[in-house]
C-alpha cells in the first residue's frame, strides 16, 4: 500500500501547485481547470486519506473561487472527516461547509461525526464542528444535536461557549423546539460578567428580537442593565438595536422626547462633517426621524439642501427620499387639520390621496389610510369618487406586493365594500378582490378583502333579484361562487394547518388571531354562497318556474343580508364612555382581580391570546398586565375589536373596566365639537360626535336571529350602556333620548343591585345598568318591529335590562 | 447577521468569498459579478456604503473598502451597524497584515486555507465573535501548530518506507 500511495502523493499536485499552475495559464485556463478536475476525481477515490484530503482541498478551492460544482466530493468529504488527524478534519469541514445543503443526500450521515466532534476535548475541533453545524444545520441535525449543544452552552472554555451561543441562533431557526432546552441557558448567560460572552449573547438576542419582538419583552430589564454597565461599543450598539425593536411594544420604554432631541443634535454634527460616510448615515437617520418629527428636518433644512449638490449618489438618493417624505407628510397633515377645513373640492383631494399612495417609497401609508376612511365616513357626497379611486387601487396587481400600501389597500377595500352601491361595475370589483395575488397580503387584510367581497356579492345578488330578471350575467356569477369557495377555503385551510405546525414562533409574522378571523370570514362567505348558489344557478335555467318555495326563501336571505349591510354604522367617539354617567351606587373596578376570583378555574381557549384593550391606546392608568400573559405578536387593530365582540357573543366576558374597549381603531375618533358651518357647494363633513352609536366593530349582526333573545342580546352587547341609535338622521333625537335615560336610571338601580348582589356573580354584573322605555328601544339600528314590540309589551311596565348570563331580560 | 464576505481585485477576480447563507455556486458567481459592477463605478471619495437590495434581496446592506488593488466587501442585514462593520473590515485587514507581514494580494492568493481560518476566527455563523486582532492571531497560530503537528506524523512512516523501498 505504501508504494502506490507514495507515488501518488509524490505526484499529486498540492493546492499550491494548482494555484501556481492556474496563474501561469493565461490562455486555456478552462482547459487547465478541467484537467485538474479530472485528476482530482481520480485522486479523491484513492484509499489514502492524505491524498483524498489534498484532493478535497483543491476541489474546495476550485469551487469557491472558480465556481465549480463539487457535489461529487460529498461522500469523500465524509470519509476524510472520519480521520483522526486535525488537518484532515479541518479540510473536510471546510469542504462540507462550502458544499453541503439541505438536499445533499449524504447529509444524514454526518450526524454521528458531528456528535463525536462536538464532544471532543480539543476546543479547536469543537469549534470546527460548531462552525460546520452553523452553516449546514437543518431540522434533523438541529434536533439530534441539541443535547450536545446544550452541554456546550455551559462549557468552561470561553472559546467554545461563545461559539456555541452563536450556533444556537441558527439551530433555533431551524428547529424551534430546541428553544425549550436551550433558552434558559441562554438567558443565564445574559448575566455572565465576561464581556465576550455577553457580546455573543446580546448579538444572538438582537437577531431573535428582530424576528419576534414580543416574546423577548420580559427580558427588557436585563438588557437595560447591560446597556448601563457595558463598556464595549459593540455591545451597546446591539442592545440599543434590541431596544429599538422592543420600544414600540412597551410604552413605558419610550419616554424619548429628550433623547430624540439629543439624537437630532448628533445627526446635525454628522451632516456637517466632511466624511461622506457620516453624511450619508446622518441623512438616513434624519429620514427615519422625519417620519414622526418633522421639526427635526426643518431645523436642519439648510444643511440638507447643501448636501443636494454632493457628488455621492447615495447621498442624493437619501436626500430625495427625505424631501419627498417631508412634502407628503406636510400635505397630509395640513389638509386633515380641523376636519379638512381647507378643502373645498373633496373629489380632487381623494384622487390626490390615491395618487400619493402610488408613489414609490411612499411611507405615509397609514396616514393615507386613516384619511381615506375618515373622509368616507364623514363626507357623503364624495363616496362615488372614493369608490372609483378605491377600484383603481384594487385592480392594480402591482400594488399588492408593496408592503407599505397594505394599509391603504385595506382602506380601499373597506370603502368599496361599504359603498358598493356607488360602484359602476361591481363584478369587476369582485374579481379584483379575489385575484390570486392577494395571497401576498397579511391575513388581517385579507380578512377585510373577504368581507368586502361578501358585501359586493350580496349587493349584486340583491340587485339582480330586485330587477326580477333571470340573472343575465349569470355566467360570471356562477363562476364567482366557485372561485370564492376555491380561493377562500384553500387559503384558509392552508394557513390554518401551517399555523398548527409552528409552536412558539409566529407563522409568517401573522397572528393566530388574524388568521382565525380570516378563516371565520371565509366560512361566513362560503356558507352564504352555498345557501344561495343552487338557487342562483337554478333560476338562470328554469326562470323561477317551480322552485317558488326555495326561490322565495333565498331571496329573503339575500334581502336580509343586503339590509344588514346597507345600514350605515358610524364610529364611536373616544369620549363616548365618559359621556355616560355612572349610575348611582355602581362601582367599577379598575383591574380584573374579581374576575380572577370567579373564573380562575376556567380554561381559556388555548390558541387565542387575550388582550385587555389595545396596547397602543394608553388610557387612565390601566395596568399593562399583559406581560404576565403569554402573547403572540401584536394583533391587528380591527381583529382585536372584532374578537372582543365575538367573545361576548359566545359568553366569554371581559369587563372593560372603565374604558371603552370596543372602539375599532380603523376609524379615527370623531373630534370634539367645534362646529363648522358648511355652505352649500362644499359637501357636508359630519361630526359624528354626540351620536352614541353601535360601534362599527359590529359590522355583521346576525340577521337570521330574529328572536327576541337575539335582539335583546344584540342591544346589550352592542353597547353596554345606551341602546344604539340609527345613524346620522337621528342627530337631533339622540340628545333628547340621553336625557330620558338618565332620569330613569337613578331610582331603580339600587334595588337592582341588591337583588343581584351576592358574592360571586356581583362583579360580573356590576356593569352599567340602564333602563329604557320600551318604545325607545332601537334594535340594530331600526325601530322595533311590531313582533318585538308585542313581546315586550307582555312584560309589565318598563324593562330593566341588566347584563347577565341568564340571557333573559329581567323585569321588575 | 453578516451575510457574506468577499475580497476581489480591481479586475474582478475573486480572491476570497464566503457566504453565510447557502447559495448554489452559480448564484454566488452572479452576485459577485453584480457587486463588482457596482464597485468599479464608484468614485474615490464617496461613502463606503451601498444599498445591496437589488443584488442580495431585501434588508441587505453592503460596506466596502478599497485597499491598493483589492476591494474588501462585507454584506450584512439591518441587525448590524454600518460603522461597526467598517471597523470590522479594518480589523480583518490588520490581522492579515500581522499574519503575513505587509500583506499583499499574492499572499491572499497563495494562502487560501489560512485566510479562511483567519476569517473564521473573526466571524462565526454570521455573527461577529472576535474583534481584537491579537486574539485572532493567537488562535490562528494555535491552529496552524495543530495542523503542522498532525501533518508531521505522516512524514516519518512515508519517508521510512520510501527509504526502505529504495
Amino acid at each position: 500500500m505504501s508504494g502506490p500511495s507514495l507515488m501518488d502523493s509524490l505526484f499529486q499536485r498540492s493546492l499550491e501547485d494548482l494555484i501556481k499552475g492556474l496563474r501561469q495559464q493565461l490562455i486555456g485556463e478552462q482547459a487547465f481547470i478541467s484537467k485538474s478536475l479530472e485528476e482530482i476525481r481520480n485522486e479523491i477515490k484513492s484509499t489514502d486519506l492524505s491524498t483524498k484530503s489534498t484532493a478535497l482541498l483543491k476541489v474546495s478551492y476550485l469551487s469557491n473561487l472558480h465556481f465549480h460544482d463539487m457535489s461529487f466530493a460529498a461522500f469523500p468529504a465524509l470519509e476524510v472527516l472520519s480521520s483522526p488527524r486535525f488537518s484532515h478534519k479541518k479540510i473536510a469541514y471546510h469542504a462540507i461547509s462550502l458544499s453541503f445543503h439541505d438536499s445533499t443526500p449524504v447529509l444524514l450521515l454526518i450526524t454521528n461525526h458531528l456528535r463525536k466532534d462536538l464532544n471532543s476535548t480539543n476546543e479547536f475541533v469543537v469549534r470546527l464542528s460548531l462552525q460546520c453545524l452553523s452553516r449546514i444545520a437543518n431540522v434533523d441535525l438541529a434536533r439530534d444535536l441539541t443535547p450536545e449543544l446544550f452541554t456546550l452552552l455551559s462549557s468552561n472554555k470561553l472559546y467554545v461557549r461563545k461559539r456555541a451561543i452563536d450556533v444556537v441562533l441558527r439551530v433555533f431557526e431551524k428547529y424551534p423546539d430546541s428553544v425549550r432546552v436551550c433558552f434558559k441557558c441562554l438567558v443565564e448567560n445574559l448575566e455572565n460578567s465576561d464581556p465576550q460572552i455577553l457580546s455573543a449573547v446580546v448579538g444572538v438576542f438582537s437577531e431573535l428580537v428582530c424576528k419576534d419582538p414580543r416574546s423577548y419583552l420580559p427580558l427588557a430589564p436585563e438588557f437595560y442593565k447591560i446597556l448601563v454597565d457595558s463598556k464595549s461599543n459593540w455591545v451597546s450598539i446591539k442592545v440599543l438595536k434590541i431596544f429599538s425593536k422592543l420600544a414600540p411594544l412597551e410604552p413605558s420604554l419610550s419616554e424619548y422626547e429628550s433623547s430624540v432631541r439629543f439624537a437630532v443634535g448628533k445627526v446635525r454634527e454628522f451632516l456637517v462633517d466632511e466624511d461622506p460616510n457620516l453624511k450619508y448615515l446622518g441623512l438616513q437617520a434624519l429620514r427615519i426621524v422625519a417620519e414622526k418629527h418633522l421639526w427635526a428636518v426643518s431645523e436642519n433644512k439648510e444643511v440638507v439642501i447643501k448636501s443636494l449638490s454632493d457628488a455621492d449618489p447615495n447621498i442624493k438618493i437619501e436626500l430625495l427620499r427625505l424631501v419627498m417624505a417631508m412634502i407628503l407628510g406636510s400635505i397630509l397633515s395640513t389638509c386633515s387639520r380641523n376636519l379638512y377645513e381647507i378643502i373645498v373640492d373633496f373629489d380632487w383631494y381623494v384622487s390626490l390621496l390615491g395618487e400619493m399612495s402610488r408613489i414609490p417609497h411612499c411611507q405615509m401609508g397609514d396616514e393615507i389610510e386613516n384619511q381615506l376612511i375618515d373622509i368616507g365616513l364623514r363626507v357623503k357626497d364624495v363616496r362615488p369618487e372614493l369608490v372609483r379611486i378605491a377600484r383603481d387601487l384594487l385592480i392594480d396587481p402591482a400594488l399588492l406586493g408593496n408592503s407599505f400600501l397594505h394599509g391603504v389597500l385595506s382602506a380601499a377595500t373597506w370603502a368599496s365594500g361599504e359603498y358598493v352601491d356607488f360602484s359602476r361595475n361591481p363584478l369587476e370589483l369582485m374579481e379584483a378582490l379575489l385575484q390570486p395575488r392577494t395571497s401576498l397580503l397579511p391575513s388581517s387584510i385579507r380578512a377585510i378583502y373577504i368581507q368586502s367581497a361578501f358585501k359586493v356579492l350580496v349587493f349584486c345578488l340583491h340587485t339582480c333579484f330586485m330587477r326580477g330578471e333571470s340573472i343575465a350575467p349569470s355566467a360570471s356569477l356562477d363562476n364567482l361562487p366557485a372561485g370564492v369557495s376555491a380561493y377562500a377555503s384553500y387559503e384558509s385551510f392552508d394557513d390554518f394547518s401551517v399555523e398548527n405546525g409552528a409552536d412558539a414562533t409566529v407563522v409568517h409574522g401573522q397572528t393566530h388571531e388574524a388568521m382565525m378571523w380570516k378563516y371565520k370570514r371565509a366560512q361566513n362567505l362560503l356558507g352564504f354562497v352555498d345557501l344561495t348558489k343552487p338557487e342562483v344557478l337554478n333560476s338562470s335555467i328554469q326562470e323561477k318556474k317551480d322552485s317558488e318555495g326555495k326561490g322565495v326563501e333565498t331571496s329573503k336571505i339575500i334581502k336580509l343580508m343586503h339590509y344588514a349591510f346597507s345600514k350605515e354604522l358610524g364610529s364611536v367617539s373616544l369620549s363616548a364612555q365618559v359621556n355616560v354617567s355612572v349610575p348611582y351606587g355602581l362601582m367599577l373596578k379598575e383591574n380584573l382581580s374579581d374576575l380572577e376570583m370567579i373564573c380562575g378555574d376556567i380554561e381559556p381557549s388555548s390558541s387565542n391570546s387575550f388582550s385587555f384593550g389595545n396596547p397602543n391606546e394608553e388610557k387612565d392608568g390601566l395596568s399593562f398586565s399583559s406581560l404576565q400573559i403569554n402573547e403572540d405578536s401584536e394583533q391587528p387593530h380591527e381583529s382585536t375589536s372584532l374578537l372582543a365582540v365575538h367573545r361576548k357573543r359566545h359568553g366569554l366576558y371581559y369587563l372593560p373596566s372603565g374604558k371603552s374597549e370596543i372602539i375599532s381603531n380603523d376609524y379615527p375618533p370623531a373630534n370634539d365639537p367645534t362646529k363648522t358651518d358648511h355652505s352649500k357647494p362644499r359637501p357636508v363633513v359630519l361630526k359624528l360626535d354626540e351620536v352614541n352609536e353601535k360601534p362599527v366593530a359590529m359590522k355583521q349582526p346576525d340577521p337570521r336571529d330574529n328572536s327576541l333573545l337575539g335582539a335583546v342580546r344584540d342591544v346589550l352587547f352592542g353597547s353596554e350602556d345606551i341602546p344604539p341609535t340609527s345613524s346620522q338622521s337621528n342627530l337631533s333625537n339622540s340628545s333628547k333620548r340621553k336625557g330620558k335615560e338618565k332620569q330613569h336610571t337613578d331610582p331603580r338601580v339600587e334595588s337592582k343591585e341588591s337583588a343581584v348582589g351576592d358574592g360571586n356573580s356581583s362583579s360580573r354584573r356590576r356593569k352599567t345598568i340602564v333602563k329604557v322605555k320600551r318604545e325607545d328601544i332601537e334594535v340594530q339600528g331600526r325601530k322595533m318591529t311590531r313582533k318585538e314590540k308585542t313581546l315586550f309589551r307582555k312584560k309589565k311596565g318598563t324593562v330593566v335590562v341588566g347584563i347577565n348570563h341568564d340571557k333573559e331580560p329581567r323585569s321588575l | 447577521m453578516i451575510k457574506a464576505v468577499m475580497v476581489m481585485n480591481t479586475q474582478g477576480k475573486t480572491r476570497l468569498a464566503k457566504f453565510y447563507e447557502y447559495l448554489p455556486v452559480e448564484k454566488q458567481q452572479e452576485l459577485i459579478r453584480g457587486i463588482f459592477a457596482v464597485l468599479c463605478s464608484r468614485a474615490e471619495n464617496v461613502s463606503n456604503f451601498i444599498d445591496a437590495e437589488s443584488i442580495f434581496g431585501p434588508d441587505s446592506r453592503l460596506v466596502y473598502k478599497h485597499f491598493a488593488t483589492l476591494y474588501f466587501v462585507f454584506v450584512f442585514d439591518s441587525s448590524e451597524n454600518e460603522l461597526a462593520v467598517l471597523d470590522l473590515i479594518q480589523v480583518f485587514v490588520e490581522t492579515l497584515d500581522k499574519c503575513f507581514q505587509n500583506v499583499c494580494e499574492l499572499d491572499i492568493v497563495f494562502n487560501y486555507s489560512k485566510v479562511h481560518t483567519i476569517l473564521d476566527e473573526m466571524i462565526f455563523g454570521g455573527q461577529v465573535v472576535e474583534t481584537s486582532s491579537s486574539e485572532i492571531m493567537k488562535a490562528v497560530e494555535e491552529i496552524s501548530k495543530l495542523e503542522a503537528a498532525s501533518n508531521a506524523i505522516t512524514l516519518i512512516p512515508k519517508s521510512a518506507s520510501g527509504w526502505r523501498s529504495r
